[in-house]
């Protein structure tokens, strides 16, 4: 089966919230809960000077990769919404292509 | 189902393709966005794919829109407040007749009794209000007096006027995103930047101005790198190749040590700085006395990173800088403005692909009729508001009167006696946009017979001072218009399309239109707003307003190196719009008005270093405020749950070496103080802030918490502005301070511990550095110290127990 994967090229996740609302509105969910949330690697320099920082936007169980959305051809609604357009929906297969394109700063998630 | 192409589904279940504005505030993007409409209620939003600048993205503000406009909060009906109990949450629902009834007999009485000019009329920023506000003081009430309360207009004008005293015309210098193109970055007309430089500019948070921020994003996964000069790394600084982390104050050093570097090494394109630029040598000779040497001391930065971002910049092509609200905000922002503007063409990136784009005027569909307007007043009276002797730049072209000598004549009463308020869109005693807002907050209270309020929720200002309160659309709710950069260096128009109706709440143009038909016919002839959208787009755009909303954007062409083509100037001839028709380096236009026609560094009078003359050893760090987050907009947004939950509480930024040194743990209540005031916030302990720098957040009040004077939402607690001083503009009455004052810090209790609230025993005055400001050429002149000053020394704290 082609399995569905979401892939975060977390090296442009500014951490605007975006995925995070867009996704409680679309799952219909409460203050305090999440389909996907955005967490943080707090800024810190590394030995050599360079200053750290990322987001990455977790899903949770609550993710059903916007199941409904994509049946009518849509995309997930964290995917239309990130204001960095860093977030991409597809097979395994075509994100870790995609990944191994993109060459480092990226994560894929099945959740 | 209704005919309008933007509209689709059926009678009780449609969409609506709309471009986003205000309210809830915003700077005019206008994100497109889709809103869903079920049994008359907006129950849902997405972003429009189709449009050509945001491509189906939105930021929190507009995701969390129904929440917004469905508030049990909200204010929708007019309300009304006898005057004894004002500063008590006593409203009652009036009609719109009763409510329109009541401002025209007040108006009229009042300004038969004290003269027309009794009327001020105060603007806010970023909202769709900030473009009729002037009009409804002089077409509406027919006072000259439309007042934006922040020293200076420390927002986006002052850099308006930096670029036409440079080449002439009003249109603001934008880094390129090929705005103008539906087929954007892959236009062949447009080239990539090698390099963006974003200076004292935050953009994604901010979409200042009407700039797309993460088109910052876009250009980088094509490829494009990024400098940014900022006392902090955020969080774009730390995908850029380098971060100039200068402290507060300084960005004129830098950029004259830039443009010393760019000169002395001829790294600037020698051809066409002969053809087209005016005063290059006296500049030049000006930028030399700032060597990179003295300018990293001053900035407390490596001198390796002036020399390697001056050559960066000069032979990336093409490259193109985004220069931002720091340089309204900090004492010589308009000479960082010059050089910056200098580094822009003598570098060649001026008004081509990828570089800076410029406009040659106002290209929006008001500009004319805003100006049009001022001839309901009596000839010459807009000419010589309060602040022409002082500012007569600022007064000759600024729709706001000086707010630094309007507040000072608001509070002697005299000449004019001003007694009525009209507040469209602003809430200035909250910490937005103003200075000094103890001093403002007493004038409303003390001085108006009678005050009027538009917005959407209840809010400090409102709840301590309207009589009338009327009830705000939100851009769901009503037909209009997006105007990128307010008109000038326009690429796109958006149209705002109605999707719902809630309760009676009117647009600023229905409102306009509702009050001028009634005080000022003749200045009114439009019965709807629609028939005001399509007579100002046809006559100004050529364009029918109904296509516009069918359209939903409405791009314009851009033509690059317009000055070559005789399309910078009204006459047709080729050259820029300056006296001498050239890039004037030497401005002729600053010179008329007696500032220095070149670039010049001067510390803030109150810096934290030895060489300010009002440097106060208490106060020993740098404050930097206003600083943005995605879920809030200036003073708005508090009560939207959503976004609270992701900021809760106001907050302040500090480095660990900072927080160590004072005793400050991450998420510890903080006192932030000066010699003006103080606030509370959270303290967040982050390695991404230079050290010495203390960076704030505004815009905080706590609309959960108890309305009723003297608390009025917790207004006082966490007000960053009151630490803020009026008159700290520059010698033509532009900019302030707001990115370059000094404070300290230490750990507090709670968001209330020792928290004052206003108290007006005799404020003393004036204040120190205004003596000093006038004669700016003296101003660090070494040994010029002046006794430390207090705001409320303590005879005065004992008068307000």
């Amino acid at each position: 089966m082609d399995k569905k994967a979401l892939l975060f090229n977390y090296e442009y996740c500014s951490g605007c919230h975006s995925c995070e609302i867009a996704c409680r509105n679309h799952l219909g969910l409460g203050l305090g809960e999440w389909g996907i949330k955005v967490t943080e690697v707090k800024p810190f320099k590394t030995p050599e000077g360079k200053m750290e920082w990322i987001y990455q936007p977790v899903p949770t169980q609550l993710c059903d990769l916007c199941a409904d959305l994509v049946a009518e051809g849509e995309k997930p609604a964290c995917v239309h919404h990130c204001l960095s357009f860093c977030i991409d929906y597809g097979t395994v297969e075509e994100m870790a292509a995609k990944a191994e394109k993109l060459g480092g700063r990226v994560s894929l998630f099945l959740p | 189902m209704a005919e309008e192409k933007w509209k689709t589904g059926t009678e009780n279940d449609y969409w609506v393709r709309s471009c986003a504005w205000s309210a809830p505030g915003c700077h005019p993007v206008g994100c497109g966005i889709k809103l869903h409409v079920v049994d008359g209620k907006l129950v849902e939003v997405k972003g429009d794919e189709e449009h050509p600048i945001t491509q189906g993205r939105l930021c929190v503000r507009c995701l969390t829109l129904p929440e917004y406009v469905n508030h049990p909060d909200r204010i929708i009906y007019p309300m009304r407040r006898a005057k004894e109990d004002r500063g008590l949450d006593k409203w009652e629902r009036i009609t719109w007749d009763e409510a329109v009834d009541e401002i025209v007999e007040r108006t009229e009485a009042l300004q038969a009794e004290y003269g027309r000019e009794t009327v001020i009329v105060f603007g806010g920023t970023g909202r769709e209000g900030t473009l009729y506000g002037p009009a409804f003081a002089s077409a509406v009430f027919r006072t000259p007096y439309y007042v934006y309360a922040m020293s200076g207009q420390a927002c986006y004008g002052p850099r308006n006027m930096t670029a036409a005293s440079i080449y002439g015309s009003i249109g603001y210098p934008e880094i390129d995103i090929a705005a103008w193109s539906p087929e954007r970055y892959d236009d062949p007309e447009f080239t990539l930047p090698e390099l963006i430089v974003c200076w004292g500019k935050d953009p994604l948070p901010s979409n200042p101005d009407g700039f797309f921020g993460h088109a910052v994003i876009d250009m980088m996964q094509r490829g494009s790198k990024c400098i940014m000069i900022d006392p902090r790394i955020t969080w774009l600084g730390s995908r850029c190749e380098m971060v100039l982390q200068v402290r507060p104050g300084t960005d004129t050093a830098l950029a004259m040590a830039v443009c010393n570097i760019i000169i002395s090494e001829k790294l600037y394109d020698e051809q066409l700085v002969e053809k087209w630029v005016y005063g290059f040598d006296e500049f030049a000779e000006r930028v030399a006395t700032m060597t990179p040497e003295h300018a990293a001391e001053i900035c407390q930065i490596p001198v390796e990173q002036i020399y390697a971002f001056a050559r960066r910049y000069a032979t990336a092509k093409p490259a193109s800088i985004a220069w931002g609200l720091a340089f309204d905000q900090q004492f010589t922002g308009t000479q960082a403005g010059m050089c910056v503007m200098a580094m822009i063409f003598m570098t060649g990136n001026m008004d081509v692909p990828g570089g800076n784009t410029c406009g040659a005027g106002h290209r929006g569909f008001l500009g004319k009729w805003r100006v049009e307007t001022q001839s309901c007043l009596p000839p010459g009276q807009f000419a010589n508001r309060i602040g022409k002797e002082e500012y007569p730049l600022f007064n000759h072209r600024m729709f706001s009167a000086s707010p630094d000598s309007f507040l000072e004549h608001f509070e002697n009463d005299e000449p004019t006696k001003f007694r009525m308020g009209f507040f469209s869109s602003s809430n200035p005693v909250s910490p937005s946009n103003n200075n000094d807002p103890d001093r403002w907050y007493k004038m409303f209270k003390e001085r108006f017979e009678f005050v009027v309020v538009t917005d959407t929720f209840m809010n400090p200002t409102a709840m301590a001072c309207a009589d009338i309160f009327l009830p705000l659309s939100t851009f769901a709710e009503h037909n209009g218009l997006v105007q990128p950069y307010y008109g000038g260096n326009m690429q796109y128009m958006g149209a705002i399309n109605k999707a719902v109706t809630v309760g009676e709440a009117k647009s600023d143009v229905e409102i306009m239109l509702l009050l001028g038909r009634r005080l000022n016919p003749e200045a009114h002839p439009w019965a709807t707003a629609e028939e005001f959208f399509e007579d100002h787009c046809f006559t100004q755009l050529g364009q029918h307003f109904s296509d516009i909303q069918d359209d939903v954007v409405y791009q314009l062409p851009y033509y690059y190196k317009k000055y070559e083509q005789g399309k910078m100037r009204g006459d047709g001839y080729p050259g820029w719009n300056s006296p001498t028709a050239m890039v004037e380096f030497r401005s002729s236009y600053l010179e008329d008005f007696g500032e220095d026609p070149l670039p010049y560094f001067k510390e803030c009078p109150y810096a934290p270093v030895d060489d300010a003359p009002l440097h106060d050893e208490r106060y020993p760090l740098s404050l930097t405020t206003g600083m943005r987050k995605y879920t809030s907009f200036h003073s708005e947004h508090r009560m939207i749950k959503s976004l609270r939950e992701i900021d809760p509480w106001p907050w302040v930024e500090i480095s660990p070496e900072t927080a160590e040194e004072y005793g400050i743990v991450d998420g510890g209540w903080v006192t932030i103080e000066n010699m003006f005031g103080k606030c509370n916030m959270q303290a967040h302990v982050q390695a991404n802030i230079k050290p010495g720098v203390v960076v704030a957040s505004h815009g905080w009040w706590f609309p959960e918490q108890e309305a009723d004077e003297p608390n009025l939402y917790g207004n006082w607690k966490a007000n960053i502005n009151r630490l803020l001083p009026n008159r700290l503009c520059s010698p033509l009455g532009f900019g302030s301070i707001h990115d370059n004052m000094c404070c300290t810090i230490r750990p507090a209790t709670s968001l209330e511990d020792g928290v004052e609230l206003p108290c007006f025993p005799d404020i003393p005055q004036p204040y120190p550095h205004m003596g000093l400001i006038r004669d700016a050429t003296n101003i660090d002149e070494p040994g010029t110290k002046v006794a430390a000053y207090d705001h409320y020394p303590q005879e005065h704290a004992k008068a307000c127990e």
